[in-house]
């Protein structure tokens, strides 16, 4: 009977009872406050992706010119009495650049491309550095001598310009280097396919060329420099950033002292990179007495900076592996080695070759250190003679590099600057990508 | 007849396999275990019940030095294992562990294979010369935890994929592997349903007759379903230890009374 009763006509007489299908007041401002912190973290995101696209924009569009190149291609007739009297003279180079001239001028002739310019005043054309290229050439195939050989000359910095539309009519009007006159005719010569701008394989590969030549200058031999200075990086401050992690957190005791060691090595992830740079000179340099310049150096340097990131991410992620692991390697007659080595370093594993990694790409990426250090960018103009050599001789490195060409004044070597940042870019993006295939690689469960 | 008297008899002799006397611990300050003392025998099974924080734990990781891992915890008293003092400075507290196992309260097997897990122990203590004698072992410590016929045709599957009643009788099975002559199980139910606990305690019975097993449980009904021996631990002291039944019939110390009648809790 009272169960009959109550659902009745008492329900809406009491009046007071909320219906599920209203909101109350603070329901709708509790949702409303949700519903506003989710825009701003939409904006946020949103401003980031602007700033990230602004950038990426900025860099392909200054860098990618860099990547092509214009040459002048020429086939020349090895004259075995020219060349003979070439390196009889004093200046040996000459009589190669009047050759490369005299052909050129002798190609337009045949192509029907007329001129009132000299040989010397038409050459401004070539980069200066077409005369040393032929020579090498000749020494090292002498075999060839009394052939015809195809040769890429690469086209002055002024006709590069040209072709990528940073130099114009109006801009060269009181350059010394190249006149409007000549651009008529590098119009002509790209349509007779004698001016023709590819890809430039010397800007990947080559070395840093002379401030008058930015035409020539390639990040190849920086490259190598970065390289070699990873390699101590890694060699250096994976193991020893490692192994004291694992010390720290598995074997120390809690006290006072490893208290005072954390504390720093928190502290000295916090340190300038340009003081680690100072201290490099210092030390390596001035007390030990390495070599300036050297790559060996700039990894000794490196690794000071990257062992506290790669000792933080290391122990972040030991500890991260539940105390349950250890306790049940424990449990079975482990010793505390096995316990960290069979189980417990495996699981933290993809932690550390993150950190590892993310220390790396740091490292790559870090140019203060290595100016005081004296890896600066111009050193880099030779390819090391072996592995020795690569550790020990000078060079610079890719970021210190793309620094001394931002520093120049001719704009052909801001956009190699830029073009640098796109290849240090790609490795920071590749070793992020082996960062993750690891990280997915030995990812497990508990 | 003759059989019958003498099964008895060896039932009622059963060795000491476990002395521990006048067991101190302190975590830094704290006095967490008061003056336990203790006989543990062989083949039986010792439930230690008592109020959450009484101090089972910490008593239990005594018996196979588990208190060394923690930094603030000092351990007073002498514990002897079949006469020897596992806390003399000659004993490897690693060696102590092969002999005296431990189950935990939430399973913990290795991120492993099935396999891999039980074999993990055999493997650092040289306990099998090739292959075959490894896979003997392996058979034979999860038919001791009754695990071999659900896991035999996965052997290579993560432990860590099985169900938690499974897991736990895994763990039991990695202990059993290194042939302990003590098995320790702190709580080794609390985290499991009640058909994987009945499986659990059946078992827990089995192993009695190889083992001498000591068991934490926060449950009365289990220490009664499984054990032959409870010790009542009350803030740290050991209030009363006997035969289970008597314990749970007529405890003579009344603060046991109270916590069997859920007086105390
Ligand atoms: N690692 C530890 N550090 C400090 N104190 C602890 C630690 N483990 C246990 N204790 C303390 O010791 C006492 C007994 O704990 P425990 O042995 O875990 O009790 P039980 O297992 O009976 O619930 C508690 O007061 C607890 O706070
Ligand atoms: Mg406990």
């Amino acid at each position: 009977m009272s169960d009959a009763s109550i659902p009745g006509p008492a329900a809406p007489a009491t009046g007071k009872k909320s219906s599920l299908l209203e909101l109350d007041a603070r329901t709708k401002r509790r949702n409303a406050a949700e519903t506003r912190f989710k825009a701003y973290g939409i904006v946020a995101i949103l401003i980031g992706l602007c700033f990230l696209v602004a950038l990426l924009v900025a860099i392909v569009r200054n860098g990618a010119p860099a990547f092509t190149q214009t040459f002048v291609t020429l086939d020349i007739e090895l004259e075995a009495e020219a060349i003979e009297a070439a390196e009889a003279s004093v200046v040996k180079t000459s009589q190669y650049r009047d050759m490369i001239r005299a052909e050129l001028m002798g190609r337009m002739a045949a192509e029907g491309i007329e001129t009132d310019m000299d040989a010397n005043t038409l050459g401004q054309i070539l980069s200066s550095s077409e005369a040393g290229q032929m020579r090498d050439f000749v020494l090292e195939n002498p075999d060839r001598i009394g052939e015809t050989v195809t040769f890429n000359f690469l086209a002055s910095s002024r006709v590069d310009g040209y072709s990528k539309g940073r130099v114009t009519r109006e801009s060269l009007e009181r350059d010394p280097n190249l006149s409007p006159a000549h651009l008529d005719l590098v119009d002509q010569l790209e349509e007779a396919g004698i001016i023709e701008r590819t890809f430039n394989w010397s800007f990947v590969f080559g070395a840093d060329a002379s401030d008058s030549r930015p035409e020539q200058a390639g990040i190849g031999v920086a490259m190598i420099g970065s390289f070699f200075m990873m390699l101590v990086v890694l060699a250096l401050a994976l193991p020893i950033g490692v192994a004291a992690s694992i010390y720290l957190e598995e074997f120390a005791p809690q006290n006072r002292f490893t208290d005072f060691i954390e504390v720093n090595i928190s502290n000295l992830a916090a340190v300038p990179s340009i003081v680690f740079g100072i201290l490099g000179l210092a030390v390596f340099i001035q007390l030990v007495g390495l070599p300036q310049s050297a790559p060996i150096v700039g990894g000794l340097t490196l690794t000071l900076m990257t062992l506290p990131t790669i000792v933080i991410s290391t122990r972040a992620s030991l500890k991260a592996v539940p105390p349950s692991i250890r306790a049940a390697a424990l449990g079975v007659g482990a010793s505390k080695m096995q316990s960290v080595f069979h189980h417990v370093l495996p699981l933290a594993l993809p932690g550390i070759l993150t950190g590892t990694i993310i220390g790396l790409a740091q490292a790559l990426g870090e140019t203060a250190p290595l100016l005081l250090i004296g890896m600066v960018g111009f050193i880099a103009s030779n390819y090391p003679e072996g592995v020795a050599s690569g550790f020990l001789d000078p060079n610079s490195a890719m970021p210190a590099q793309i620094y001394e060409w931002a520093k120049r004044a001719d704009p052909a070597f801001y956009e190699r600057a830029w073009g640098g940042i796109i290849i240090l870019l790609l490795f920071l993006m590749t070793m992020n990508l082996i960062a993750i295939l690891l990280r997915r690689r030995f990812e497990r469960r508990w | 007849m003759d059989d019958q008297r003498l099964t008895e008899r060896s039932v009622d002799q059963k060795e000491i396999k476990i002395s521990a006397k006048n067991v101190q611990v302190y975590y830094g300050e704290t006095h967490a275990i008061k003056d336990v003392d203790v006989e543990i025998e062989d083949n039986t099974v010792t439930a230690f019940i008592g109020p959450s924080g009484c101090g089972k734990s910490t008593f239990l990781r005594c018996l196979n030095r588990m208190n060394d891992t923690i930094d603030i915890a000092r351990v007073e008293g002498t514990i002897l294992l079949d006469g020897e003092d596992i806390y003399d400075k000659r004993v490897d507290p690693v060696q102590l562990r092969a002999k005296v196992g431990m189950v935990f309260q939430k399973p913990n097997p290795f991120p492993k294979s099935i396999y891999d897990n039980v074999a993990y122990g055999p493997r650092i203590h040289g306990m099998a010369k090739n292959r075959a004698e490894l896979d003997e072992i392996v058979e034979k410590s999860l038919r001791r935890a009754a695990l071999w016929d659900e896991a035999k045709d996965r052997l290579q599957a993560p432990g860590t994929g099985l169900s938690g009643g499974q897991q736990q009788r895994l763990c039991i099975a990695r202990a059993v592997a290194t042939e302990p002559e003590v098995l320790l199980m702190d709580e080794p139910c609390s985290a499991l349903d009640p058909i994987a606990t009945g499986q659990v305690e059946e078992l827990i019975d089995e192993l009695r007759t190889n083992y001498s097993v000591v068991i934490v449980t926060h449950s009365m009904q289990q220490a009664a379903r499984v054990s032959q021996k409870t010790a009542f631990f009350h803030l740290g002291n050991l209030v009363e230890f006997d035969e289970t039944g008597k314990i749970f019939t007529n405890p003579e110390d009344s603060r046991t009374e109270s916590y069997i009648s859920g007086r105390i809790g």
